[in-house]
């Protein structure tokens, strides 16, 4: 079958437009059709540049198909329809016709081969998730939203700045492997995907943002952003061995955090840090199985993070909370939701029979071969995950004690949407084959060996049973979630200050030197005048008029000034 | 058939209109509203007939006024440059005076036909200092359009005769360099057309006589283009004046002073004198770079929209000015297209400073809160658009501009110029967010007691105009290879 080659991201784009123009009752079950035909339409693309213009002085390539692009184009169309079949009840048009312009930005940079063109796609997709972001309910979703912004403007600075030496160095736009030996452009250019990919420390937007959006936005959210930043990262930074380091560092660093959150969806936003840190760990080793193992994880992580989103997004819908301190013993109320998210978190756990083992398995394949010991890092992590995400989350949200919140009913079609995904993880975990056919080049490996299953089964069992004897420790006090000073006060006081006092000091030096420069640069911008000479505080345009004398002389000063430098 | 004589019809249009509106007052009340309308409309299709004939045979236009040859007579003539300027102020005049219909009689009571009458002769004198192929009479016709330019901006608030007075007095300093200029060249080269002067200056190198005089000439014009730091005048006019005089002031009148001076230094004197014998042309890049951070900083600072947009009007005419000053295709490329963007942009933005002005009384940003979004969403929508242009985010017309910019600097190695463009965008970036943030995210005080504010958009004559030039803006962004292919490369000056 041939199709016409355009971008898919058009679709998108198109929804969009049409989500503006459609009444309410029409626009929740419209926006299917978009990621649908975009779906159907990666489907049968060849394989190519396809769509090019000249544009300039240099080539625009709006789309270009490998096996990478199809494989993220595929995912992220499938998770943006069955988004869409989750949010069926929407009715906001604010959120919809933003859900579409960033889903069609991502589509946009996944099939972009030039960085103009992904530049381009990639200010959509910052402008219209904070779009998202706004659509969230109360104030804080207002603040968050701008953060997130600048955030993502800043990063996008950085890309363009880049993009301009790029040019500027005369190595042409196309998108292409960058040699690990540096140039500014590519380091900049670098720093800005990071961004996107919440590379701690330019991570804070993420978890200040993806947990105040709505019910569905946040589910949205989760899916692009970051994977999108994987997927440059895969086309332009394969083998950059200081990937590696910095995907570990990520890895166990956003885990930490999810450990001690006290919101279930802070949780699972630390997570998708955690889990982009194994995809750029095995981005930095760079060989073909290697990215095969990244892309792989990409797409099955797009499927169970969002099923896991859904689930957070059903408690929330159902008793508008998502503190774990007020949650508990919801489970006789939604079986079917936690049945679903077990699925889920099972798969990002890498348990054996679902998705996430088979693509972690070849990462930590792929790791042990290059990465020596950093392979540990990586388990430990995975420890952390299934403590989080596995255990505590859903212990504490779904059983636990009873909470006594009341329990809105929630529509069918919720549960349907997570039943999609949860059949991809347990389809992809029991048939390996189907999942390696998504992947860009032919993988020969055998997840279900004795050793991957035992490791596979006795790391999350061994964290399980320690769980168990702790489980009233871990939740705390209804104060905050987890008081991790209970560890380390019982076991060595010398660690506390070895580690904590010491390294806190740090931090809140960093953070004072930070704030005294924030207030200077707000300061300035009340009043710049300020600078100059001393007046109020409020800027009064009156008190900084100059007579007309002065402008006169200071006409005379510059004509003479100029006639002397001239005729010198 | 026009013939030839399309090129003079453009000012004698509007000189006419001018004497015609007063000869309206015994009509209808619209009467020099539609007069001033038509004639405007009349001169966009003549200068788009001038443009499209100049750029289809390649060569320029000259009409010889009155059948006295050069270098005696006074010649006018249409390039692809100044064709271009021409249809660039009477479109936006268009725009303007169409958005203004109500609004002139509604800010400024019984002043409807000075108002016209003054806006017909801007406009001639305009056309005029973009068409004359002589010096002295593009001083005339300088002189023309800067009284009409006092009286527009004295008809506004109970301020606005101060702010015009400071304009007159400066107006006319800079005036008197710029004929202190001319009578230097004449005394040595003998003749005030330009062709004339050019060929003579150009086969030989310039006395000091002529040195002086170049300096003259660009300083003068740099004080009525409010080139920094000669930009005394700007900000009190342009916030004083009435929402429809600022609104044609400020898109319009420092675009053609610009014209000017680019005219003067790529075709008049000797280009390659002028770029490396003396510092003139990195003058005027260093003013425009102070300029864009000057204004960037002044304007984070103000409290009102109005006299925000004029310090940024200061800043964005330092990009022009450095565009001018790179003395390369790139930088001559830049600044035309930024003087084509920012004339849409700040059209733009100063049309919705008078909608807004209408409904709320004032243009005072703390008054502005988020009520304003659910009044007016769409033209809220169109300042959201402007405002991305002109901190310049892809793909915006605002953008390209600064890309050619930032292009023309690299190529020259000039990297401080780079970060004076990033470090400027981000100035703009913080006094128009301080805007959007409240337009957008700041609750009314009290919102919880009171019903959400009606939808109470402007009336479709003065909405349609901010729509049709904003949209215009994301047109300009993705058609920019177009213009600067087919309409500012065969501008470009046959030195370079």
């Amino acid at each position: 079958m041939t199709v016409p080659e355009f971008s898919p991201a058009f679709w998108f784009l198109a929804g969009a437009v049409a989500m503006l123009v459609l009444p309410a009752r029409a626009r929740a079950s419209a926006f299917l059709l978009f990621p649908l035909a975009s779906l159907i339409h990666i489907w049968f693309l060849p394989t190519g540049v396809l769509q090019a213009y000249a544009y300039l002085d240099h080539e625009l390539i709006l789309l270009r198909v490998d096996g990478f692009s199809r494989g993220f184009g595929l995912a992220f169309s499938l998770a943006a329809l069955v988004i869409g079949i989750f949010s069926l009840r929407v009715t906001d048009r604010l959120q919809q016709t933003a859900a579409l312009f960033y889903a069609g930005g991502s589509i946009g940079v996944t099939f972009a081969g030039d960085f103009f063109t992904l530049l381009i796609f990639w200010e959509v997709m910052a402008v219209a998730s904070a779009m998202i972001i706004w659509a969230g309910p109360g104030r804080a979703a207002a603040g968050a939203g701008l953060r997130y912004l600048i955030f993502h403007l800043f990063g996008g600075a950085l890309l363009l700045a880049g993009i301009v030496l790029l040019w500027h160095g005369g190595g042409g736009l196309e998108i292409r492997r960058f040699d690990a030996a540096a140039s500014p452009a590519v380091i900049l250019i670098l720093l800005g995907v990071l961004v996107n990919a919440a590379m701690p420390p330019l991570h804070a937007w993420l978890p200040d943002s993806y947990p105040k959006a709505g019910v569905t936005g946040s589910i949205f959210l989760n899916a692009f952003t970051t994977k999108v930043a994987v997927y440059v990262l895969i086309q332009c930074f394969a083998g950059w061995e200081i990937l590696m380091w910095a995907g570990c560092f990520m890895a166990l660093y956003a885990v930490c955090y999810a450990v001690m959150a006290n919101d279930i969806r802070l949780i699972l936003s630390y997570h998708i840090i955690s889990q982009v840190g194994y995809m750029i760990a095995v981005i930095g080793v760079g060989t073909e199985f290697a990215l095969s193992a990244a892309s792989l994880h990409a797409y099955n992580n797009i499927i169970y993070k969002t099923l896991l989103f859904m689930g957070t997004g059903v408690v929330l819908h159902a008793v508008g909370t998502t503190r774990l301190t007020d949650l508990g013993g919801l489970a006789r109320r939604m079986p079917l939701v936690v049945a679903l998210y077990m699925i889920g978190a099972f798969a990002i756990s890498g348990f054996p029979l679902f998705s996430g083992f088979v693509s972690k398995a070849m990462i930590l394949e792929a790791m042990g071969e290059n990465g020596g010991w950093l392979v540990h890092v990586l388990l430990l992590a995975a420890v952390g995950t299934f403590l989080s995400v596995g255990i505590k989350l859903p212990y504490y949200t779904w059983f636990y004690r009873e909470s006594g919140l009341e329990v809105k009913p929630y529509p069918a079609h919720m549960p349907l949407a997570m039943a999609i995904l949860a059949a991809a993880c347990l389809a992809f975990g029991m048939v390996p084959g189907w999942l390696f056919a998504w992947a860009p080049s032919a993988v020969e490996f055998q997840p279900y060996s004795v050793y991957q299953v035992v490791e596979a089964l006795q790391l999350p069992l061994a964290t399980f049973v320690a769980f168990w004897f702790f489980r009233h420790k871990i939740l705390g006090e209804p104060k905050i979630a987890l008081d991790l000073d209970w560890f380390y006060r019982k076991s060595a006081p010398l660690w506390e200050t070895l580690f904590i006092t010491r390294v806190n000091r740090v931090f809140s030096a960093t953070q004072d030197i930070l704030d005294h420069w924030t207030e200077k640069a707000f300061a300035f911008a009340r009043n710049p005048a300020r600078l100059l000479r001393e007046v109020p505080d409020r800027f009064d345009a009156n008190l900084q008029r100059a007579d007309l004398g002065s402008n006169v002389g200071l006409i005379l000063v510059v004509v003479v000034l100029l006639t002397l430098l001239s005729l010198w | 058939m026009t013939g030839d004589h399309s090129v003079v019809l453009i000012p004698v249009i509007f000189f006419t209109a001018a004497l015609l509106v007063p000869l309206c007052r015994r009509g209808s009340r619209r009467w020099p509203y539609w007069v001033a309308l038509v004639s405007s409309l009349l001169g966009v299709a003549a200068s788009g007939e001038a443009l499209w004939r100049t750029l289809s045979t390649g060569e320029a236009i000259h009409y010889h006024l009155a059948g006295w040859r050069p270098p005696m007579g006074i010649e006018l003539i249409a390039d692809p440059l100044s064709a271009f300027f021409c249809l660039l102020i009477t479109v936006v005049t268009v725009f303007v005076l169409w958005h203004g219909r109500s609004l002139v009689e509604s800010e400024t009571p019984g002043k409807a036909v000075p108002f016209y009458s003054c806006v017909m002769l801007l406009l001639g004198g305009l056309s005029g200092i973009l068409l004359t192929g002589d010096l002295f009479n593009l001083y005339v016709f300088l002189e023309i359009s800067s009284i009409a330019g006092y009286a527009l901006v004295a008809i506004g608030d109970k301020r606005a005769p101060v702010a015009s007075f400071r304009y007159l007095i400066l107006g006319t300093i800079g005036a008197s360099l710029y004929l202190l200029g001319v009578g230097f060249l004449f005394m040595t080269v003998g003749s005030l057309n330009m062709g004339d002067i050019a060929s003579v200056l150009q086969t030989r190198a310039m006395s000091p006589v002529e040195i002086s005089a170049l300096l003259l000439i660009v300083l003068g014009i740099g004080v009525k283009m409010a080139l920094f730091p000669l930009h005394g005048w700007l900000v009190d006019a342009y916030t004083h004046a009435s929402s429809t005089a600022t609104s044609l002031i400020a898109p319009i009148g420092t675009k053609v002073a610009a014209y000017v001076l680019i005219r003067a230094l790529f075709y008049l004197f000797d280009t390659d004198l002028v770029r490396e014998g003396i510092p003139v042309m990195n003058a005027l890049a260093v003013m425009g770079a102070v300029g864009m951070l000057w204004g960037g900083v002044l304007a984070m600072a103000q409290t009102d929209l109005k006299r925000m947009l004029a310090f940024s009007s200061v800043g964005h005419v330092g990009y022009i000015a450095l565009g001018i000053g790179l003395a390369s295709p790139l930088g001559f490329i830049a600044a035309v297209l930024h003087t084509l963007n920012h004339s849409v942009m700040k059209a733009v933005l100063f049309l919705i400073c008078g909608s807004l002005r209408q409904k709320l009384g004032d243009n005072a940003l703390d008054s502005m809160n988020n009520s304003l979004r659910l009044r007016m969403p769409w033209t809220m929508a169109a300042f959201t658009l402007a405002a991305i242009s002109m901190i310049g985010l892809p793909p915006t017309a605002g953008f390209f501009s600064k890309w050619y910019l930032v292009l023309g600097s690299l190529e020259q190695g000039k990297w401080h110029w780079v970060i004076v463009i990033v470090l400027s965008s981000l100035f703009s970036v913080v006094y128009f967010f301080r805007v959007l943030e409240r337009v957008y995210l700041r609750p009314q005080e009290g919102a919880e007691e009171e019903p959400a504010p009606a939808r109470d958009e402007s009336r479709p004559s003065m909405l349609a105009p901010v729509l049709i030039l904003s949209a215009s803006l994301l047109l300009l962004g993705l058609g920019n290879v177009m213009i600067v292919n087919h309409l500012i490369r065969p501008m470009l000056p046959a030195g370079f």
